[in-house]
């Protein structure tokens, strides 16, 4: 459905090689008010993420006798897109919340904070393809700089398919006009995945590949969220 | 709510044995009825075990999204409804229920089954749109299948609504024609418990589950092809967990879909 | 006397061996669950978080405001996702008759006291007393919040640290373990300057001369005062 060729000689359009990120930027500990946040940015997409807690449940009846619930909130801003879009939940960005907590699950010591919540609020000021792993990038890092204790960080990234190529971290026309968009979120130490969703059309071999490739861009994720947390943290303890 | 320790399906797991005594890669008896609501242009009724889902599609005409002027539109709904378990409560879908209706979506829509351009009556203009809603009637675990089932049988039941001269619905008229199908999209999940892997979770074992992925196929030729993947739960994968569960999808994806 | 401790983030490997505070085993390694500052006692570490909610512990010292008064006990915030209780019979050394009595004349809503921790259950009910001869009601003076992980180095060795603000600036401070800290004087946002200083650059070393000059800054040197005059 193309008019134009996405991949060129393996190039792509916007100059990158195939198993190539975007550039990538991220900061911990933006806000004032909240107790932990992050920025991450991947290309032209930039998400920040604000965590209050472990704090005390409201409504009471949600919460949890022996652990602290974790809550997450996605949320696109109406100005991320270019069409502007409607504000307030949509069920995309409700099913996207779902599996953002569920990728921030596995890594964060509920155990130790019964009865409280740990409220993970991500917004997207920018979108441009994987709004959701940028989203849980900065929501690890906030988590992070929130001092909740975690086992690990969690990374995420995408891969897909272009005209027939394995691409990592697809963006731009690449999102609206290729073939298939598989976002993953791993826990770097532990080698564990806790997110995983595709969609578009691949054999078997196929979509191991681009799990693989995916998995290889989160580890550079994981580069680039470690020095965040170290320079926010380094400038309080170095002179 | 009093549930079964999950411990103790871990444990049963461990030995290689399920608490209703199934193979670790066994599903439950399947039974897929279709026809079985007659206000709806095609509907059909799943039972998976103890579960019971039935989906409802309704056909009507209407004007095509802004980028796709020459495509239907197909959406699906589910409502977790309250009679099919005591943790479901009244009030718009939540989260689980949006997410189930947009899995079933996704492998119908990325495996392209459905020749969305025959759907198109007059181009930027009028087109057919497919309303699939799927009602959760009994809850024993594994949700997400027997609503694929179902929205697949039902769109296999569907025949299109007449038509008037001005392309508007004739109530209660049929034609017998059938929509654009080409093979079948069904999603199928598997659960990782403690070290085992498990298809087709029943209740219990999807309360103690540590982690879930749902995977679409499709038939291509003689080949099964990948079109959806939904990971969930409290817990991760490893890579070779995830292989693993493609390895089944593709497997019992094609044993379900003979059963259509 | 600062030793160089290493900057570590959670999932980071400290060694092998046994966890303490800020740490966690998987097997026989040990991993940060924090950000913090990683320390080896003898095959057990330990992380220094770098920030973080307070986590009620017994004995903790804590600057805290009353918040509501049931019964025959007052509901206490101690600036943790919990709250605590201080019940009559920890208020005073006097037996008090809550049939008979005004608890507001004890302690009323808003009251600042500074309270020790006796017991945190496992459900994190969390009990106060005012019985230990330091807890006393703090009136006037300001109070500000702090990271509590960052409490021991503004308290100081032995209290050091905290003395010699206190004694430059001429005020009254109780640092709580809970991160909250009162201060009360004539040098109020000098003291709280420093204070917060100190959060700021927590693991420098030489900090001690470090705050001590600002404040000689800030307070003016005593010599300087004689030329004057």
């Amino acid at each position: 459905m193309a008019d134009i060729e996405l991949i060129k000689n393996g190039i792509r359009i916007d100059g990158r090689k195939l198993d190539e990120m975007r550039p990538i930027e991220a900061a911990a500990g933006v806000l004032e008010k909240a107790d932990g946040s992050a920025m991450f940015k991947m290309g032209n997409t930039l998400a920040i993420a604000g965590v209050f807690g472990p704090r005390k449940v409201f409504p009471k009846h949600q919460e949890e006798a022996e652990r602290a619930i974790l809550r997450t909130r996605y949320n696109m801003a109406p100005f991320a897109t270019s069409e502007r879009g409607r504000p307030g939940p949509s069920r995309r960005s409700q099913e996207i919340s779902l599996v953002t907590r569920q990728a921030l699950m596995p890594v964060v010591f509920l155990d130790e904070f019964p009865k409280t919540a740990i409220d993970v609020h991500i917004e997207v000021l920018q979108a441009d393809a994987s709004t959701r792993c940028c989203g849980i990038n900065a929501a690890a890092l906030a988590l992070a700089d929130a001092g909740v204790p975690m086992r690990d960080l969690v990374s995420s990234c995408s891969a897909g398919k272009v005209q027939g190529h394995v691409v990592l971290d697809v963006a731009g026309k690449e999102d609206t006009e290729g073939e298939l968009d598989l976002p993953v979120a791993l826990y770097p130490k532990h080698k564990q995945i806790s997110l995983l969703q595709m969609d578009g059309i691949a054999d078997g071999e196929e979509v191991k590949k681009i799990i693989s490739l995916a998995l290889k861009g989160c580890e550079h994720v994981y580069d680039v969220q470690k020095a965040a947390l170290r320079k926010k943290f380094s400038l309080e303890t170095t002179e | 709510m009093i549930s079964i320790d999950p411990t103790l399906i871990r444990e049963i797991a461990d030995k290689g044995k399920r608490l209703d005594n199934r193979k670790h890669d066994e599903y439950r008896e399947i039974k897929i009825e279709k026809g079985v609501v007659t206000s709806a242009e095609g509907s059909a009724r799943v039972q998976i075990g103890n579960t019971k889902v039935v989906a409802g599609l309704k056909m009507d005409v209407g004007e095509p999204f802004g980028d796709t002027p020459n495509e239907g539109v197909i959406m699906v709904g589910a409502e977790f409804v309250p009679l099919a378990s005591p943790e479901f409560e009244s009030g718009p879908p939540g989260e689980n229920a949006i997410e189930l209706a947009r899995v079933v979506d996704r492998a119908i829509r990325e495996s392209k089954i459905l020749n969305m351009e025959k759907l198109c009556i007059k181009e930027g203009e009028k087109v057919w749109m497919i309303f699939i809603d799927i009602d959760i009637l009994d809850d024993d675990g594994n949700l997400i299948d027997a609503s694929s089932l179902a929205a697949m049988a039902a769109l296999q039941d569907a025949r299109l609504p007449k038509l008037d001269e001005n392309s508007k619905v004739v109530t209660g008229e049929k034609t017998s024609e059938k929509l654009p199908l080409k093979g079948a999209a069904l999603s199928t999940t598997f659960v990782k418990i403690g070290n085992s892997i498990l298809a087709d979770p029943s209740h219990p074992e999807f309360e103690a589950l540590d982690a879930r992925l749902t995977v679409g196929t499709f038939s291509e030729g003689s080949q099964t092809k990948f079109c959806s993947m939904q990971k969930g739960g409290p817990e991760g994968l490893s890579f070779e967990d995830v292989s693993k569960m493609l390895d089944m999808a593709q497997k019992k994806g094609d044993e379900l879909r003979a059963l259509l | 006397m600062m030793e160089e401790r290493k900057l570590v983030i959670p999932g980071d490997m400290l060694g092998e061996g046994h966890a303490g505070h800020g740490a966690y085993e998987e097997g026989t390694k040990v991993f940060s669950r924090v950000i913090g500052l990683a320390e080896d006692k003898g095959g057990t570490f330990f992380v220094i978080p770098l920030s973080g909610v307070y986590n009620p512990k017994r004995g903790d010292g804590v600057v805290a405001r009353v918040e509501d008064i049931i019964v025959s006990k007052w509901i206490v915030d101690i600036n943790s996702p919990y709250e605590a209780v201080l019940p009559l019979s920890e208020a005073t050394e006097e037996f008090i008759d809550f049939t008979k009595s005004d608890l507001t004349k004890y302690f009323n809503y808003g009251d600042l006291i500074f309270a020790e921790i006796t017991s945190v259950t496992k459900t994190k009910n969390i009990q106060l007393s005012m019985k230990n001869r330091k807890c006393r009601k703090l009136r006037g003076g300001r109070v500000i919040k702090v990271t509590p992980a960052k409490v021991p180095r503004i308290i100081g060795k032995q209290g050091s640290m905290v003395e010699m603000i206190k004694n430059m600036t001429n005020t009254q401070i109780v640092v709580g373990q809970n991160g909250i800290v009162w201060v009360k004087g004539d040098n109020e946002e000098i003291a709280i300057e420093a204070v917060l200083e100190i959060e700021r650059k927590s693991h420098v070393s030489g900090l001690t001369d470090q705050i001590k000059a600002m404040l000689e800054e800030k307070m003016g040197k005593p010599a300087e005062f004689k030329e004057a005059a």
